[in-house]
Protein backbone atom coordinates (compact mmCIF):
# COMPACT_ATOMS: atom_id res chain seq x y z
CA UNK A 1 0.00 0.00 0.00
CA UNK A 2 2.45 2.12 1.19
CA UNK A 3 4.61 2.18 -2.47
CA UNK A 4 1.58 3.92 -4.08
CA UNK A 5 1.32 6.49 -1.93
CA UNK A 6 5.31 7.52 -2.12
CA UNK A 7 5.82 8.48 -5.96
CA UNK A 8 4.96 12.15 -5.76
CA UNK A 9 5.54 13.98 -2.44
CA UNK A 10 2.11 15.58 -2.43
CA UNK A 11 0.09 12.91 -2.35
CA UNK A 12 -1.55 11.83 1.30
CA UNK A 13 -1.76 8.46 2.09
CA UNK A 14 -5.16 7.25 2.99
CA UNK A 15 -4.03 7.11 7.13
CA UNK A 16 -2.49 10.33 6.56
CA UNK A 17 1.03 10.01 6.33
CA UNK A 18 3.54 11.76 3.84
CA UNK A 19 5.83 9.16 3.23
CA UNK A 20 8.67 10.49 1.57
CA UNK A 21 8.38 12.81 4.52
CA UNK A 22 8.75 9.79 6.90
CA UNK A 23 11.64 8.08 4.18
CA UNK A 24 13.42 11.32 4.97
CA UNK A 25 13.56 10.79 8.69
CA UNK A 26 14.83 7.35 8.49
CA UNK A 27 17.69 8.76 5.81
CA UNK A 28 18.16 11.11 8.91
CA UNK A 29 18.21 8.16 11.54
CA UNK A 30 20.88 6.76 9.11
CA UNK A 31 23.67 10.11 9.54
CA UNK A 32 25.99 10.19 12.31
CA UNK A 33 24.92 11.17 15.66
CA UNK A 34 24.88 15.42 16.48
CA UNK A 35 23.98 16.72 20.23
CA UNK A 36 23.83 19.92 21.01
CA UNK A 37 23.76 21.15 24.21
CA UNK A 38 22.20 24.79 25.54
CA UNK A 39 24.33 26.40 28.66
CA UNK A 40 23.82 29.27 30.88
CA UNK A 41 26.87 31.24 28.99
CA UNK A 42 27.53 28.80 26.17
CA UNK A 43 26.24 26.42 23.68
CA UNK A 44 28.16 23.46 22.79
CA UNK A 45 27.59 21.45 19.12
CA UNK A 46 29.46 18.03 18.73
CA UNK A 47 29.22 15.80 15.92
CA UNK A 48 30.40 12.17 15.56
CA UNK A 49 33.00 11.94 12.47
CA UNK A 50 33.01 9.28 10.41
CA UNK A 51 36.26 8.05 9.74
CA UNK A 52 38.38 9.60 6.62
CA UNK A 53 39.92 6.88 4.58
CA UNK A 54 43.51 7.48 4.38
CA UNK A 55 43.91 9.55 1.35
CA UNK A 56 41.46 11.74 2.11
CA UNK A 57 42.38 15.05 3.47
CA UNK A 58 40.10 15.06 7.04
CA UNK A 59 39.50 19.13 7.00
CA UNK A 60 37.31 18.89 4.03
CA UNK A 61 34.45 16.94 5.88
CA UNK A 62 32.82 19.91 8.44
CA UNK A 63 29.50 18.72 9.78
CA UNK A 64 29.78 22.08 12.09
CA UNK A 65 29.16 25.00 10.19
CA UNK A 66 29.17 28.99 10.80
CA UNK A 67 25.79 30.39 9.57
CA UNK A 68 26.79 34.08 11.00
CA UNK A 69 29.05 35.40 13.45
CA UNK A 70 26.99 34.14 16.48
CA UNK A 71 24.98 31.55 15.12
CA UNK A 72 26.06 28.02 13.95
CA UNK A 73 24.20 24.32 13.36
CA UNK A 74 24.79 20.96 12.98
CA UNK A 75 23.08 18.33 11.03
CA UNK A 76 22.31 14.91 10.51
CA UNK A 77 21.51 13.51 7.38
CA UNK A 78 22.78 13.93 3.48
CA UNK A 79 25.88 16.02 3.54
CA UNK A 80 24.71 17.28 0.12
CA UNK A 81 21.42 18.54 0.94
CA UNK A 82 22.61 19.90 3.79
CA UNK A 83 25.08 21.96 1.78
CA UNK A 84 22.02 23.59 -0.06
CA UNK A 85 20.13 24.20 3.02
CA UNK A 86 22.98 25.75 5.11
CA UNK A 87 24.52 28.01 1.71
CA UNK A 88 20.46 29.55 1.78
CA UNK A 89 20.53 30.15 5.69
CA UNK A 90 23.96 32.02 5.02
CA UNK A 91 22.32 34.06 2.45
CA UNK A 92 19.58 34.75 4.70
CA UNK A 93 21.51 36.34 7.59
CA UNK A 94 23.09 38.44 5.32
CA UNK A 95 19.98 39.44 3.39
CA UNK A 96 18.15 39.96 7.11
CA UNK A 97 21.10 42.28 8.28
CA UNK A 98 20.96 44.44 5.05
CA UNK A 99 17.09 45.17 5.35
CA UNK A 100 16.35 45.42 9.14
CA UNK A 101 20.44 46.14 10.03
CA UNK A 102 20.27 43.56 12.81
CA UNK A 103 21.14 40.38 13.02
CA UNK A 104 19.53 37.60 12.94
CA UNK A 105 17.62 36.00 15.93
CA UNK A 106 18.36 31.94 16.36
CA UNK A 107 14.54 31.82 16.04
CA UNK A 108 14.47 33.53 13.06
CA UNK A 109 16.83 31.59 11.00
CA UNK A 110 15.52 28.37 12.50
CA UNK A 111 12.08 29.39 10.77
CA UNK A 112 13.31 30.32 7.76
CA UNK A 113 15.73 26.89 7.47
CA UNK A 114 12.01 25.06 8.63
CA UNK A 115 10.02 26.82 6.06
CA UNK A 116 12.38 26.18 3.72
CA UNK A 117 12.54 22.50 4.71
CA UNK A 118 8.50 22.65 4.66
CA UNK A 119 8.18 24.03 0.73
CA UNK A 120 10.33 21.32 -0.14
CA UNK A 121 7.61 18.77 0.90
CA UNK A 122 4.72 20.63 -0.85
CA UNK A 123 5.91 20.80 -4.50
CA UNK A 124 6.19 18.41 -6.91
CA UNK A 125 8.57 16.95 -8.50
CA UNK A 126 11.26 17.14 -5.32
CA UNK A 127 12.06 15.72 -2.70
CA UNK A 128 12.15 16.57 0.87
CA UNK A 129 16.02 17.61 2.70
CA UNK A 130 17.08 14.62 4.05
CA UNK A 131 18.48 16.32 7.36
CA UNK A 132 17.58 17.13 10.45
CA UNK A 133 19.66 20.32 11.68
CA UNK A 134 20.67 21.62 15.58
CA UNK A 135 20.86 25.15 15.74
CA UNK A 136 22.36 27.17 18.48
CA UNK A 137 23.32 30.58 19.14
CA UNK A 138 22.97 33.64 21.48
CA UNK A 139 19.90 36.19 20.35
CA UNK A 140 21.17 39.99 20.97
CA UNK A 141 19.91 40.11 24.45
CA UNK A 142 22.56 37.73 25.63
CA UNK A 143 20.19 34.66 25.25
CA UNK A 144 21.31 31.04 24.24
CA UNK A 145 19.20 28.99 22.28
CA UNK A 146 19.12 25.76 20.65
CA UNK A 147 16.54 24.42 17.89
CA UNK A 148 16.23 21.33 16.13
CA UNK A 149 14.61 21.10 12.77
CA UNK A 150 13.82 18.15 10.78
CA UNK A 151 12.82 16.99 7.49
CA UNK A 152 8.89 17.57 7.60
CA UNK A 153 9.55 21.44 8.23
CA UNK A 154 8.93 21.23 12.42
CA UNK A 155 10.90 23.07 14.29
CA UNK A 156 11.59 23.28 18.45
CA UNK A 157 13.36 24.64 21.12
CA UNK A 158 15.66 22.33 23.37
CA UNK A 159 17.52 22.51 26.41
CA UNK A 160 19.63 19.43 24.63
CA UNK A 161 18.67 17.17 21.90
CA UNK A 162 20.54 14.67 19.74
CA UNK A 163 20.05 14.05 16.19
CA UNK A 164 21.35 11.28 13.73
CA UNK A 165 22.32 7.37 14.14
CA UNK A 166 21.73 6.64 18.08
CA UNK A 167 20.01 9.86 18.73
CA UNK A 168 17.66 7.80 21.26
CA UNK A 169 20.60 6.35 23.30
CA UNK A 170 22.16 9.77 23.32
CA UNK A 171 18.84 11.74 24.39
CA UNK A 172 18.58 9.20 27.06
CA UNK A 173 21.62 10.24 28.90
CA UNK A 174 21.33 13.66 28.34
CA UNK A 175 17.73 13.32 29.91
CA UNK A 176 19.53 11.38 32.85
CA UNK A 177 22.19 13.97 33.01
CA UNK A 178 21.35 17.53 32.13
CA UNK A 179 20.60 19.01 35.24
CA UNK A 180 21.31 22.59 36.81
CA UNK A 181 24.79 21.76 38.66
CA UNK A 182 25.74 20.22 34.79
CA UNK A 183 25.38 23.61 33.02
CA UNK A 184 26.75 25.13 35.55
CA UNK A 185 29.79 26.45 33.80
CA UNK A 186 31.11 26.48 30.63
CA UNK A 187 33.62 23.77 31.07
CA UNK A 188 31.15 21.11 32.47
CA UNK A 189 28.75 21.93 29.94
CA UNK A 190 31.49 20.61 27.01
CA UNK A 191 31.94 17.74 29.15
CA UNK A 192 28.35 16.87 29.43
CA UNK A 193 28.54 17.19 24.93
CA UNK A 194 31.18 14.68 25.09
CA UNK A 195 29.91 12.36 27.59
CA UNK A 196 27.08 12.34 25.43
CA UNK A 197 28.50 11.63 22.45
CA UNK A 198 31.30 8.95 24.14
CA UNK A 199 28.12 6.83 25.03
CA UNK A 200 27.55 6.10 21.09
CA UNK A 201 30.89 6.79 19.81
CA UNK A 202 33.25 4.19 18.83
CA UNK A 203 37.14 5.09 19.34
CA UNK A 204 37.08 7.72 22.05
CA UNK A 205 37.58 11.33 21.43
CA UNK A 206 39.39 10.84 17.97
CA UNK A 207 36.21 10.72 16.35
CA UNK A 208 34.33 13.43 18.17
CA UNK A 209 33.98 16.99 16.66
CA UNK A 210 33.23 19.91 18.69
CA UNK A 211 31.84 23.66 18.76
CA UNK A 212 31.23 26.23 21.34
CA UNK A 213 29.77 29.65 21.12
CA UNK A 214 30.21 31.87 24.11
CA UNK A 215 28.43 34.96 24.19
CA UNK A 216 29.76 37.79 22.27
CA UNK A 217 32.06 35.88 21.28
CA UNK A 218 32.50 33.87 17.70
CA UNK A 219 32.07 30.16 16.57
CA UNK A 220 35.23 28.13 18.06
CA UNK A 221 36.32 24.80 17.02
CA UNK A 222 37.90 22.82 19.14
CA UNK A 223 41.11 21.10 17.75
CA UNK A 224 42.21 17.33 18.21
CA UNK A 225 44.20 18.04 20.83
CA UNK A 226 41.59 20.22 22.97
CA UNK A 227 38.90 17.43 22.28
CA UNK A 228 41.30 15.01 23.55
CA UNK A 229 42.54 17.26 27.03
CA UNK A 230 38.88 17.57 27.78
CA UNK A 231 38.24 13.24 26.74
CA UNK A 232 41.20 12.26 29.53
CA UNK A 233 40.12 14.57 31.72
CA UNK A 234 36.50 13.12 31.61
CA UNK A 235 38.18 9.64 31.77
CA UNK A 236 39.92 10.61 34.77
CA UNK A 237 36.84 11.66 36.59
CA UNK A 238 35.32 8.22 35.97
CA UNK A 239 37.83 6.51 37.36
CA UNK A 240 37.86 8.62 40.20
CA UNK A 241 34.04 8.17 40.77
CA UNK A 242 34.38 4.25 40.17
CA UNK A 243 37.32 4.45 43.25
CA UNK A 244 35.16 6.11 45.36
CA UNK A 245 32.63 4.11 44.79
CA UNK A 246 34.91 0.82 45.37
CA UNK A 247 36.14 2.48 48.49
CA UNK A 248 32.41 2.29 49.91
CA UNK A 249 31.48 -0.92 49.02
CA UNK A 250 34.71 -2.59 49.07
CA UNK B 1 15.29 37.77 0.20
CA UNK B 2 16.98 41.50 -0.83
CA UNK B 3 20.08 40.32 -1.06
CA UNK B 4 19.12 37.28 -3.91
CA UNK B 5 17.21 40.07 -5.91
CA UNK B 6 20.16 42.18 -5.73
CA UNK B 7 22.53 39.36 -6.98
CA UNK B 8 20.72 39.27 -10.75
CA UNK B 9 21.79 35.34 -11.07
CA UNK B 10 19.04 33.60 -8.70
CA UNK B 11 16.28 35.32 -11.02
CA UNK B 12 16.90 31.82 -12.44
CA UNK B 13 17.58 29.79 -10.18
CA UNK B 14 15.18 30.80 -7.59
CA UNK B 15 12.68 30.52 -10.30
CA UNK B 16 11.43 27.12 -9.47
CA UNK B 17 11.40 28.10 -5.89
CA UNK B 18 9.57 31.22 -6.29
CA UNK B 19 6.51 29.55 -8.99
CA UNK B 20 6.05 27.17 -6.19
CA UNK B 21 5.83 29.26 -3.41
CA UNK B 22 3.78 32.12 -5.59
CA UNK B 23 1.43 29.95 -6.81
CA UNK B 24 1.21 30.46 -10.62
CA UNK B 25 1.56 33.93 -10.07
CA UNK B 26 4.74 34.35 -12.41
CA UNK B 27 3.22 32.16 -14.97
CA UNK B 28 -0.29 33.39 -15.43
CA UNK B 29 0.59 36.70 -15.08
CA UNK B 30 -2.56 38.78 -13.40
CA UNK B 31 -2.14 41.65 -15.60
CA UNK B 32 -2.24 43.95 -12.26
CA UNK B 33 -0.46 44.55 -9.13
CA UNK B 34 0.00 41.96 -7.13
CA UNK B 35 0.61 43.35 -3.73
CA UNK B 36 2.78 41.11 -2.24
CA UNK B 37 5.79 41.69 -1.04
CA UNK B 38 7.62 38.85 -1.42
CA UNK B 39 8.18 39.41 -5.32
CA UNK B 40 7.91 42.87 -5.56
CA UNK B 41 6.52 44.00 -9.49
CA UNK B 42 6.61 47.20 -10.78
CA UNK B 43 3.10 48.79 -10.35
CA UNK B 44 3.78 50.62 -14.31
CA UNK B 45 2.02 50.13 -17.21
CA UNK B 46 3.31 48.16 -19.85
CA UNK B 47 5.55 49.77 -22.56
CA UNK B 48 6.02 52.75 -20.52
CA UNK B 49 9.22 54.57 -19.74
CA UNK B 50 8.57 56.92 -16.60
CA UNK B 51 12.17 57.52 -16.55
CA UNK B 52 12.73 58.11 -19.78
CA UNK B 53 10.16 61.19 -19.97
CA UNK B 54 10.68 62.94 -16.95
CA UNK B 55 13.94 62.72 -17.84
CA UNK B 56 13.36 65.35 -20.83
CA UNK B 57 11.31 67.14 -18.69
CA UNK B 58 13.74 67.85 -15.87
CA UNK B 59 17.28 68.07 -15.02
CA UNK B 60 19.27 70.63 -16.75
CA UNK B 61 17.71 70.71 -19.92
CA UNK B 62 16.18 74.09 -21.48
CA UNK B 63 12.55 73.31 -22.10
CA UNK B 64 9.79 75.40 -22.05
CA UNK B 65 7.65 73.25 -19.90
CA UNK B 66 9.44 72.04 -16.85
CA UNK B 67 8.13 69.31 -14.36
CA UNK B 68 9.60 69.90 -11.16
CA UNK B 69 8.63 68.01 -8.00
CA UNK B 70 8.51 70.48 -5.32
CA UNK B 71 7.45 69.37 -1.24
CA UNK B 72 5.47 71.82 -0.78
CA UNK B 73 4.80 71.72 3.07
CA UNK B 74 7.19 72.24 6.34
CA UNK B 75 7.75 69.07 8.57
CA UNK B 76 10.58 68.72 11.28
CA UNK B 77 11.47 66.07 14.01
CA UNK B 78 14.47 66.18 16.49
CA UNK B 79 15.47 64.11 19.32
CA UNK B 80 16.43 65.49 22.69
CA UNK B 81 16.86 64.22 25.90
CA UNK B 82 13.37 62.68 26.69
CA UNK B 83 12.67 61.46 23.29
CA UNK B 84 11.75 62.93 19.73
CA UNK B 85 9.62 65.90 19.00
CA UNK B 86 7.82 65.78 15.61
CA UNK B 87 6.17 69.22 14.39
CA UNK B 88 4.24 68.83 11.07
CA UNK B 89 2.06 72.18 9.42
CA UNK B 90 -0.86 71.08 7.60
CA UNK B 91 -1.55 72.92 4.07
CA UNK B 92 -2.26 70.81 1.03
CA UNK B 93 -1.45 72.60 -2.23
CA UNK B 94 -1.81 72.17 -5.76
CA UNK B 95 -0.13 74.53 -7.80
CA UNK B 96 -1.45 77.42 -5.78
CA UNK B 97 -4.29 76.49 -5.01
CA UNK B 98 -5.17 75.38 -1.39
CA UNK B 99 -6.71 72.49 -1.64
CA UNK B 100 -6.63 71.63 2.22
CA UNK B 101 -6.05 73.46 5.08
CA UNK B 102 -6.32 70.93 7.59
CA UNK B 103 -4.40 67.62 6.13
CA UNK B 104 -3.14 65.05 8.31
CA UNK B 105 0.59 65.09 7.33
CA UNK B 106 1.53 62.58 10.42
CA UNK B 107 1.10 58.72 9.52
CA UNK B 108 0.52 56.96 12.80
CA UNK B 109 2.24 53.24 12.09
CA UNK B 110 2.08 52.16 15.69
CA UNK B 111 1.93 53.35 19.33
CA UNK B 112 5.69 53.50 18.48
CA UNK B 113 6.55 54.25 15.10
CA UNK B 114 5.25 57.53 13.34
CA UNK B 115 5.92 58.54 9.81
CA UNK B 116 5.59 62.43 8.21
CA UNK B 117 4.70 63.13 4.53
CA UNK B 118 6.10 66.13 2.50
CA UNK B 119 5.91 65.75 -1.03
CA UNK B 120 2.89 64.70 -2.94
CA UNK B 121 0.10 63.67 -0.87
CA UNK B 122 -0.73 60.56 -3.20
CA UNK B 123 2.91 59.22 -2.96
CA UNK B 124 3.33 59.80 1.35
CA UNK B 125 0.21 58.30 1.95
CA UNK B 126 0.34 55.68 -0.22
CA UNK B 127 3.94 54.28 0.64
CA UNK B 128 3.47 54.68 4.49
CA UNK B 129 0.54 52.92 4.34
CA UNK B 130 2.05 50.12 2.62
CA UNK B 131 4.90 50.54 5.05
CA UNK B 132 2.58 50.16 8.26
CA UNK B 133 1.31 46.94 6.33
CA UNK B 134 4.99 46.07 6.44
CA UNK B 135 5.32 46.79 9.91
CA UNK B 136 2.38 44.77 11.16
CA UNK B 137 2.90 42.09 9.14
CA UNK B 138 6.69 42.05 11.16
CA UNK B 139 5.40 42.04 14.16
CA UNK B 140 2.65 39.81 13.69
CA UNK B 141 5.88 36.78 11.72
CA UNK B 142 8.58 37.77 14.72
CA UNK B 143 6.78 38.40 17.43
CA UNK B 144 8.76 41.73 18.09
CA UNK B 145 8.08 45.49 17.28
CA UNK B 146 9.91 46.30 14.45
CA UNK B 147 13.17 48.20 14.76
CA UNK B 148 12.80 51.76 13.37
CA UNK B 149 15.85 51.29 10.82
CA UNK B 150 14.29 48.93 9.61
CA UNK B 151 11.31 50.06 8.67
CA UNK B 152 12.58 53.55 7.35
CA UNK B 153 14.72 50.64 5.34
CA UNK B 154 11.74 48.71 4.42
CA UNK B 155 10.42 52.45 2.97
CA UNK B 156 13.41 52.71 1.33
CA UNK B 157 13.72 49.53 -0.48
CA UNK B 158 9.66 49.93 -1.45
CA UNK B 159 10.53 53.56 -2.44
CA UNK B 160 13.67 53.07 -4.47
CA UNK B 161 12.78 50.67 -7.08
CA UNK B 162 10.70 53.51 -8.27
CA UNK B 163 13.70 56.21 -8.75
CA UNK B 164 13.70 58.58 -11.50
CA UNK B 165 9.74 57.81 -12.28
CA UNK B 166 8.28 60.62 -10.92
CA UNK B 167 7.56 59.57 -7.16
CA UNK B 168 7.80 62.87 -4.63
CA UNK B 169 7.99 61.85 -1.28
CA UNK B 170 10.02 62.87 1.65
CA UNK B 171 9.22 61.22 4.81
CA UNK B 172 11.07 61.35 8.66
CA UNK B 173 10.25 58.09 10.38
CA UNK B 174 10.67 58.52 14.19
CA UNK B 175 9.64 55.56 17.11
CA UNK B 176 11.16 54.53 19.76
CA UNK B 177 12.90 50.74 19.41
CA UNK B 178 15.68 48.59 22.06
CA UNK B 179 18.21 51.08 20.86
CA UNK B 180 16.28 53.89 22.04
CA UNK B 181 14.65 57.03 20.23
CA UNK B 182 15.10 56.48 16.33
CA UNK B 183 14.52 59.59 14.01
CA UNK B 184 15.53 58.54 10.17
CA UNK B 185 14.89 60.54 6.76
CA UNK B 186 14.03 58.75 3.88
CA UNK B 187 13.37 60.67 0.12
CA UNK B 188 12.21 59.33 -3.44
CA UNK B 189 15.70 59.44 -4.13
CA UNK B 190 16.70 56.64 -1.95
CA UNK B 191 18.15 58.84 0.61
CA UNK B 192 18.06 57.28 4.36
CA UNK B 193 19.81 59.35 6.88
CA UNK B 194 19.85 59.09 10.26
CA UNK B 195 19.97 61.80 12.61
CA UNK B 196 18.72 64.09 15.15
CA UNK B 197 17.39 66.73 13.68
CA UNK B 198 15.77 67.19 9.96
CA UNK B 199 13.22 69.12 8.40
CA UNK B 200 11.61 68.80 5.03
CA UNK B 201 9.37 70.54 2.96
CA UNK B 202 9.94 73.82 1.14
CA UNK B 203 9.20 75.52 4.64
CA UNK B 204 12.35 74.02 5.74
CA UNK B 205 15.07 76.38 5.79
CA UNK B 206 13.05 78.74 7.74
CA UNK B 207 12.72 75.51 10.22
CA UNK B 208 16.09 75.15 10.48
CA UNK B 209 16.87 78.88 11.11
CA UNK B 210 14.34 78.64 14.04
CA UNK B 211 15.65 74.89 14.84
CA UNK B 212 19.53 75.96 14.82
CA UNK B 213 19.11 78.69 16.78
CA UNK B 214 17.38 77.37 19.61
CA UNK B 215 18.04 73.67 19.56
CA UNK B 216 20.00 71.99 23.13
CA UNK B 217 19.71 68.42 23.70
CA UNK B 218 18.67 68.93 27.42
CA UNK B 219 15.90 70.77 26.35
CA UNK B 220 12.78 70.21 28.93
CA UNK B 221 9.58 69.14 27.06
CA UNK B 222 7.89 72.06 27.19
CA UNK B 223 11.01 73.66 25.77
CA UNK B 224 10.92 71.04 22.96
CA UNK B 225 7.42 71.93 21.70
CA UNK B 226 7.83 75.46 22.06
CA UNK B 227 11.10 75.28 19.46
CA UNK B 228 9.27 72.65 17.48
CA UNK B 229 5.67 75.15 17.46
CA UNK B 230 7.96 78.16 16.77
CA UNK B 231 9.59 76.63 13.90
CA UNK B 232 6.75 75.84 12.39
CA UNK B 233 4.76 78.74 13.00
CA UNK B 234 7.43 80.94 11.59
CA UNK B 235 7.68 78.57 8.34
CA UNK B 236 4.31 79.00 7.63
CA UNK B 237 4.69 82.71 8.26
CA UNK B 238 7.30 83.41 5.30
CA UNK B 239 6.75 80.03 2.98
CA UNK B 240 3.26 80.40 1.65
CA UNK B 241 2.98 76.45 0.97
CA UNK B 242 3.11 75.75 4.79
CA UNK B 243 0.13 77.25 6.89
CA UNK B 244 -2.96 75.91 8.63
CA UNK B 245 -2.34 73.99 12.06
CA UNK B 246 0.73 72.79 13.79
CA UNK B 247 0.35 69.30 14.44
CA UNK B 248 2.82 68.10 17.27
CA UNK B 249 3.55 64.96 18.53
CA UNK B 250 6.18 64.00 21.40
CA UNK B 251 7.51 60.54 20.84
CA UNK B 252 8.12 58.83 24.56
CA UNK B 253 9.85 55.37 25.71
CA UNK B 254 6.24 54.12 26.12
CA UNK B 255 4.83 55.15 22.91
CA UNK B 256 4.20 58.67 21.24
CA UNK B 257 1.43 61.44 22.57
CA UNK B 258 -0.06 64.20 20.64
CA UNK B 259 0.74 67.00 22.05
CA UNK B 260 -1.62 69.95 20.42
CA UNK B 261 -3.00 71.18 17.04
CA UNK B 262 -2.87 74.65 17.31
CA UNK B 263 -3.73 76.91 14.83
CA UNK B 264 -0.74 79.05 13.45
CA UNK B 265 -1.85 82.55 13.08
CA UNK B 266 -3.32 82.59 16.50
CA UNK B 267 0.44 81.11 17.63
CA UNK B 268 1.51 84.34 15.09
CA UNK B 269 -0.28 86.61 16.85
CA UNK B 270 1.03 85.64 20.26
CA UNK B 271 4.22 85.51 19.28
CA UNK B 272 3.76 89.14 18.55
CA UNK B 273 2.20 90.54 21.54
CA UNK B 274 4.78 88.89 23.34
CA UNK B 275 7.25 90.38 21.96
CA UNK B 276 5.90 93.83 22.24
Amino acid sequence: MASRYDRAITVFSPDGHLFQVEYAQEAVKKGSTAVGIRGTNIVVLGVEKKSVAKLQDERTVRKICALDDHVCMAFAGLTADARVVINRARVECQSHKLTVEDSVTVEYITRFIATLKQKYTQSNGRRPFGISALIVGFDDGGIPRLYQTDPSGTYHAWKANAIGRSAKTVREFLEKNYTEDAISNDDDTIKLAIRALLEVVQSGGKNIELAIIRRNQPLKMFSAKEIELQVSEIEKEKEEAEKKKSKKTG
Amino acid sequence: MALLEVCGAPRAWAAPAAAAAAGSARGSDPGHYGFSARAPELAVPRGMQPTEFLQSFGGDQERNVQIEMAHGTTTLAFKFQHGVIVAVDSRATAGTYIASTRTNKVIEINPYLLGTMSGSAADCQYWERLLAKECRLYYLRNGERISVSAASKLLTNMVSQYRGMGLSMGSMICGWDKKGPGLYYVNENGIRLSGDMFSTGSGNSYAYGVLDSGYRPDLSPEEAYDLGRRAIVQATHRDSYSGGVVNMYHMKEDGWVKVESKDVSDMLYQYREASQ
